[in-house]
């Protein structure tokens, strides 16, 4: 045990560790939002129900179905994508081309209603989800203690952050979706069922949701609430990032994740609205957000 | 696949066709034929409808009607991506050259849709300066001329026979414009069909085997490149040159 700046070493990477893994589902969701937008120009307020969605579905399979974690891990995405799928193709493809206003208002209200369902039905108070067996214990580091499932999450947030910013980025399939975000038109022109990437990619925008919410069931409570918790501080997280970039996504909300739990240690009191500061500090300086391509 | 194309049919039959965008109706009955091989060129002022006609070709248009057939089938009831798998491709007035994609994926981009298509290599040869811009990062970056021969380049590999030009040598110097005017006849000795919509009269001639003479959403006239001469004044009279 050493102190730096007057403030021992437990407590602070304890709380680095904890900002981490925040920073982890920031990145996660506020990816899955910034590829939502890119595409659809819709802001996916159901996002955090997506999320939420995901972490019911594990719960559901492990106390159900038997099935554990890691099964939750692939089957929790694809059940919750495919309720995507479902959701852009009767409800959203009609807003394209409607001010952000429609969609904006018309997820919030799916996530309203989606919400509301599950408190009736689960109340609110959370329930639990065991760390899977494999992921059980820790490391002591000498310098702090290092839960293993945390550790596990961290490492599997930024794979899978960094396999998708590779596949939008680097692929040819990245390069459809990047020109189709600019000239739909053009692009279907081309010979590219355009409309149908758009419903793959919110698909896989609330798949990502979903798998973060599979991720944060044995750390967080399973509760309906939870993605609302989340949700609006990943909004801030894109909008500092900059709406629709991948790499913004990435770097701010793991960077966000950390300010925050640094500011645990040395200001505790502003620990809950330091990322709003932020927020409003960049939209003076930079509309466009720190990574914004639109200006 | 040229064994199937029997010369003495069009490879593009247009007929009748009308389009909006919006509440504005632009084409009122636009016939004509575009056969294998030929070098087509739609002529006309502006807002004459002559962009709106490819756009209408390519399924880009708001609301159309009458009748689009290539090699035989009909297309106006496809939706764009479906028209150009069937080996149709468009370059527009505006090039269209995606800002977030590097030159080297702007070319690529297009996939391809039927075989036959040029390689990569035989692009280059046509527009040696592409290659050397290969490395570039931003596709937007580059010249003028070279976004439209990055533009015509990218639609050459995707295998398609019928080429919509949409004023290509718009906004380039002369030599630029004689290297897209060989260009043209290069890709014609290969058996592309092109139809070109050009305000640049002295242009078109070097390359077109046909005109059509558009005014006010509708086809006014037509004559072959050998009638030129003979044409000249009504051709004048129609474009106010």
């Amino acid at each position: 045990m050493f102190e730096i700046f007057g403030i021992p070493s437990q407590a602070l990477f304890g709380q680095l560790l904890i900002g981490l893994i925040n920073g982890s589902f920031y990145a996660l969701l506020s990816l899955g939002l910034a590829v939502i937008f890119g595409m659809l120009n819709i802001i996916n307020f159901t996002h955090g129900a997506q999320y939420m969605l995901g972490a019911f579905i594990a719960f559901f399979l492990l106390h159900y179905a038997g099935l554990n974690y890691w099964a939750a891990l692939v089957i929790a995405p694809i059940v919750v994508g495919l309720t995507g799928i479902l959701v852009e193709r009767v409800l959203l493809q009609w807003l394209y081309k409607l001010d952000h206003l429609y969609g904006l208002l018309l997820t919030f209200g799916l996530a309203l209603i989606i919400e509301g369902v599950f408190r009736n039905f689960f109340g609110s108070s959370g329930l639990p989800y065991r760390v899977p067996d494999s992921l059980q214990g820790g490391q002591n580091l000498g310098f702090m203690f290092l839960p293993n499932y945390r550790a596990w999450v961290i490492v599997l947030s930024l794979i899978v952050c960094f396999a998708t910013w590779y596949l939008i980025e680097r692929t040819r399939l990245g390069a459809y979706l990047r020109a189709a975000t600019e000239n739909p038109t053009l692009v279907r022109a081309f010979g590219i069922n355009v409309p149908r990437m758009i419903t793959l990619t919110y698909g896989f925008g609330v798949g990502l949701a979903a798998l973060a919410g599979v991720m944060a069931a044995p750390i967080y409570n399973v509760s309906p609430q939870m993605g609302a918790d989340l949700i609006i501080v990943v909004f801030a997280v894109v909008v500092i990032g900059g709406m629709g970039s991948i790499m913004g996504a990435i770097v701010t909300g793991f960077g966000l994740g950390i300010i925050e739990g640094l500011t645990k240690v040395f200001f505790p009191e502003a620990s809950n609205t330091v990322i709003f500061v932020i927020m409003a500090i960049v939209l003076l300086i930079r509309p466009a957000g720190l990574f914004g391509r639109r200006t | 696949m040229s064994a199937m194309l029997d010369p003495r049919m069009p490879l593009l039959s247009v007929a009748d066709l009308e389009a909006w965008y919006g509440e504005s109706h632009i084409l009122h009955g636009v016939t004509f034929d575009v056969y294998p091989g030929e070098v087509v060129t739609l002529l006309g002022r502006n807002g004459a409808g002559k962009t709106t006609t490819l756009k209408s070709i390519m399924g880009i248009v708001g609301r159309r009607k009458g009748s689009v057939r290539f090699e035989g089938a009909e297309t106006i009831g496809l939706p764009s991506n479906a028209i150009a798998r069937l080996g149709v491709a468009f370059c527009p007035e505006e090039r269209g050259i995606f800002a977030s994609l590097n030159v080297e994926e702007n070319l690529l981009l297009p996939p391809q849709v039927k075989s036959g298509g040029l390689t990569v290599e035989q692009v280059f040869e046509l527009f040696p300066n592409l290659r050397e811009r290969l490395g570039s990062s931003q596709g937007t970056k580059l010249s003028g001329g070279e976004q439209q021969m990055l533009a015509i380049g990218r639609i050459l590999r995707t295998g398609a026979r019928l080429l919509l030009l949409d004023e290509p040598t718009e906004g380039l110097a002369p030599v630029i414009i004689q290297q897209i005017g060989k260009t043209i006849r290069a890709l014609k000795e290969k058996g592309f069909t092109i139809l070109l919509v050009e305000q640049n009269f002295r242009f078109a001639s070097t390359v077109a085997d046909r005109y059509y003479i558009m005014e006010h959403g509708c086809v006014v006239h037509r004559f072959a490149n050998s009638e030129l001469d003979a044409n000249l004044e009504k051709l004048h009279e129609y474009l106010g040159v």
